[in-house]
């Protein structure tokens, strides 16, 4: 007997929820704020109740993120009275890391990746369970549900640990640790029915609005105070909204005038191009995104 | 909307990848960005406008080898149905990833290329799935446009897997003429074939009925929820069955009873819950239930057993090390196991049985299990999740190797060497301990009635005529005879607690019942 297959896919990241809190001593949910971790955080809340989610959410924060998400973020933790620790990497800011003089390969590598790695040493976390999907992304169609870090933080997708069924090895010695993604077998249809049936709050620049912004090709950057404008660039005001959230001058939004959640689906059927397109990041080398991945990003 | 899973197997030349990329390019799976970076590639194996198979080998590894190394879960959707792909490779020193691919999956594709026909490969991936539990087996007989379509050849192929059919007993077979660089057959119906009058590979997908597992509830115990309000649920995933409020139920391996009081969730109690689900039960009675356990109708038991049959997949470089202890995983129940003896392997070509006394990466093994403490299960092929297991080597922590279970074996006899590996003989304290009673001799007017109830609570209890040999009566057990104490039928429990017999009774099932 099968129901419809959100329930399904609801009742197999619940049961990985459950694992995790089972088998781990200091897990984390690494909460970027994005639509994909509001809905991480939705199953968690749902896999304990009524009990309280078990574990903190992290949230990595590069000091270049939208005004919108940390308010949203502020306001939604304290909505569900969850425990959010928020992480960044204090020296590299202090070194005036940027993408504009650095590049953004490197910049990521600093605020994100490594600041990643760092903030989980801290916590002392052995498991890391964050929102990425196999659908998003070449590389991240193979990794596993329970993917294993060395010491280093790394992944080594040679040597992936075998899954089968949905019986997980968590095992990991000290200073290893697990990233465990929940959302492994969702689409990015999947997450927008879901928010749309479970009402689950989001970040407003999910949802089209008329925005100043640099247009460059496709990708509309939004203008923040940290978005440096390139040589005789002017900005526009263009009805548009963000498919992700990354950091200010990287992540672009796109034209469009989905502001609604039934809208936002529609437009995804007549317009099917993958979300992370306007993450610059992910362009800046080939198979960039196993690159990031080998050194410890998400 | 239901999601069917499958997974594609195939040698490296079979075309699997380039018939992926079909099914997600036909039906607007794959994103134009994605479409548009393989148009630019610099990589085009195909002879075609736009290499297909690129879509889908993930790697940096893969696509300077040109095979695929590992599983790719992929997405599509049509109007009837959802899929998820398990992409598995090919290569025969990869047989690990095609099981793992596999082991989620209701129907495989094997795709058969035409020109060379059945192939070693064919076999071993048929085999697998089939050992996998996987329903429905679906031969892709691929590349029909380099044979110019004729129907002697797919007929012959044809011929010559139902031969072999008999190895892969309950499967249902389907035979499918595609061409994957093409499309036809595909997603779509092709003109080119006359003679074939069945369906497209994606309207067989979208049509296959999935069957549920065979066993009644099941239910393994993966976490407990205790907010500190009082709630105590027991929370996991129905592995079969249905369950409703009021159900009477038994924990495994106690064998403690209770009765099921409420389904709770988030959004909600449920009047009933079924296989898939995530729910938390919360029961009638105080009974002592952790990680692990297994919760079942009391009227459909799984086995219970420390002696079982297993097929497994060796699925790591290090070889089997005899007498070891492995730690044994089987859905969220933890223990100590060593493998007792390797009945044979087999071989996935042929499906002959082969002398075995070691494993190595990629054997498939019959083999003997024992594990120290009771194991609840069902047969792998009546229900997957409590039938499954996963042997993790102590040291490494790695995955060695992945397990179906064939059936409970009972062993009466066991010599000390194969007790409890280093454990040593039971002692009298430790039956005590577990058991909770001291050995007492006693008697009853109704002494059925009197061996029910402490049966039911957990003791060790045998009834016996005529004298009782010295040897028994040291065992630790509670012994019923024509002499001995004299038991009153009412306020049994109270009577034996007063007399020192019964240590404890927090462990047993308080409330109603006995």
């Amino acid at each position: 007997m099968q129901s419809g297959h959100l329930d399904h896919l609801e009742a197999e990241s619940i049961h990985i929820l459950r694992e995790v809190a089972s088998n781990f001593a200091r897990p984390v949910i690494l909460y970027s704020v994005g639509k994909d971790s509001s809905v991480l955080v939705h199953l968690a809340r749902k896999a304990f109740f009524p009990g309280k989610i078990p574990f903190p959410l992290v949230h990595i924060d590069t000091t270049y993120e939208y005004p919108e998400l940390i308010e949203f973020r502020d306001w939604f933790v304290k909505e569900i009275d969850a425990n959010l620790i928020v992480h960044v990497k204090e020296e590299a800011v202090a070194q005036g890391t940027n993408p504009y003089s650095l590049g953004t390969a490197k910049c990521c590598s600093l605020l994100r990746t490594r600041a990643l790695v760092e903030g989980l040493q801290k916590l002392q976390a052995d498991a890391a369970i964050g929102g990425a999907r196999r659908d998003e992304e070449k590389s991240r169609a193979k990794e596993r549900v329970f993917s294993f870090r060395n010491q280093f933080g790394q992944w080594d997708p040679k040597d992936q640990r075998p899954e089968l069924w949905n019986l997980y090895n968590p095992k990991v010695d000290p200073g290893e640790s697990m990233r465990v993604f929940p959302l492994s077998n969702w689409t990015e249809f999947d997450i927008w029915n879901y928010l749309h049936r479970e009402r689950i709050p989001i970040v407003p620049l999910y949802y089209a609005a008329p925005r100043e912004v640099y247009v460059r090709g496709n990708t509309l950057i939004p203008v923040k105070a940290n978005v440096n404008a390139l040589p005789g660039e002017k900005s526009q005001i263009r009805m548009c909204r963000m498919r992700s959230l990354g950091c200010t001058p990287c992540s672009g939004a796109i034209e469009s005038d989905a502001d609604t959640i039934p809208k936002i689906i529609e437009e995804l059927f007549s317009f099917r191009r993958s979300e992370r397109e306007n993450r610059v990041i992910d362009h800046d080398q080939e198979g960039s995104m196993e690159i990031k991945k080998r050194e410890g990003y998400f | 909307m239901t999601t069917l899973r499958f997974s594609t197997a195939g040698s490296v030349d079979d075309g699997k990848s380039t018939l992926i990329g079909r099914l997600l390019f036909d039906t607007k799976g794959a994103y134009e960005d994605q479409i548009e970076a393989v148009k630019k590639s610099k990589v085009n194996r195909s002879g075609r406008e736009i290499d297909l198979s690129l879509l889908t080998d993930g790697l940096n590894a893969e696509r300077e080898q040109g095979i695929t190394i590992d599983v790719a879960y992929r997405f599509f959707a049509t109007a009837t149905r959802r899929f998820r792909i398990a992409d598995t490779p090919g290569h025969e020193q990869y047989t690990r990833n095609m099981a793992t691919g596999a082991s989620t999956s209701d129907a495989a594709i094997i795709l058969v290329d035409a020109i060379k026909g059945v192939s070693r490969q064919t076999l071993r991936h048929a085999t697998i799935s089939h050992l996998l539990g996987i329903e429905h087996l679906i031969f892709a007989i691929n590349k029909m446009d380099a044979m110019a379509w004729s129907e002697d050849v797919f007929n012959a192929i044809k011929a010559k897997l139902t031969e072999q059919s008999s190895r892969w007993p309950g499967a249902k077979l389907h035979y499918l003429p595609v061409s994957a660089l093409d499309g036809d057959n595909v997603a779509w119906r092709s003109e080119k074939v006359t003679w074939y009058n069945g369906p497209s590979l994606l309207d067989l997908l979208e049509t296959l009925e999935v069957s549920p597992a065979a066993a009644p509830f099941r239910f393994p115990v993966q976490y407990v929820v205790r907010p500190g309000d009082g709630f105590r649920g027991f929370a996991g995933r129905i592995a079969s069955g249905e369950v409703h409020p009021g159900d009477a139920i038994v924990v495994l391996p106690s064998g403690r009873r209770a009765t099921v009081k409420e389904i709770s969730t988030f959004d909600g109690p449920l009047a009933k819950a079924h296989e898939g689900q995530s729910v938390t039960l919360v029961l009638n009675e105080e009974v002592d239930i952790s990680r692990g356990d297994l919760i079942a109708l009391e009227t459909a038991r799984p086995e219970l057993s420390r002696h079982f049959e297993a097929d497994l997949v060796w699925m790591a470089e290090e070889p089997l090390e005899p007498d070891t202890p492995y730690l044994l995983r089987s859905a969220t129940r933890e223990l100590n196991a060593r493998i007792t003896r390797i009945e044979w392997a087999l071989d996935p070509e042929t499906g002959n049985h082969l002398k075995a006394n070691s494993a190595h990466l990629n054997d498939i093994l019959r083999v003997s299990i024992e594990t120290t403490q009771p194991l609840a299960f069902d047969p792998y092929t009546r229900c997957r999740e409590t039938g499954s297991l996963i042997l993790v080597h102590h040291r490494t922590n790695r995955t060695i190797a992945a397990g179906m279970i064939v059936r409970g074996t009972q062993k009466t006899v066991r010599t000390t060497e194969s007790l409890a590996f280093d454990l040593g003989p039971v002692t009298p304290g430790e039956r005590v301990e577990r058991y909770g009673h001291m050995p007492a001799v006693l008697t009853s007017k109704d002494p059925d009635l009197l061996e029910r109830i402490l049966f039911e609570h957990g003791a060790l209890v045998l009834r016996w005529q005529g004298d009782i040999p010295k040897q028994l009566e040291d065992s630790g057990a509670i012994i019923i005879a024509d002499h001995g104490l004299e038991v009153p039928t009412d306020n049994t429990l109270e009577f034996l607690e007063a007399a020192g017999i019964l240590l404890r009774r927090n462990n047993f099932i308080s409330g109603e019942g006995i």
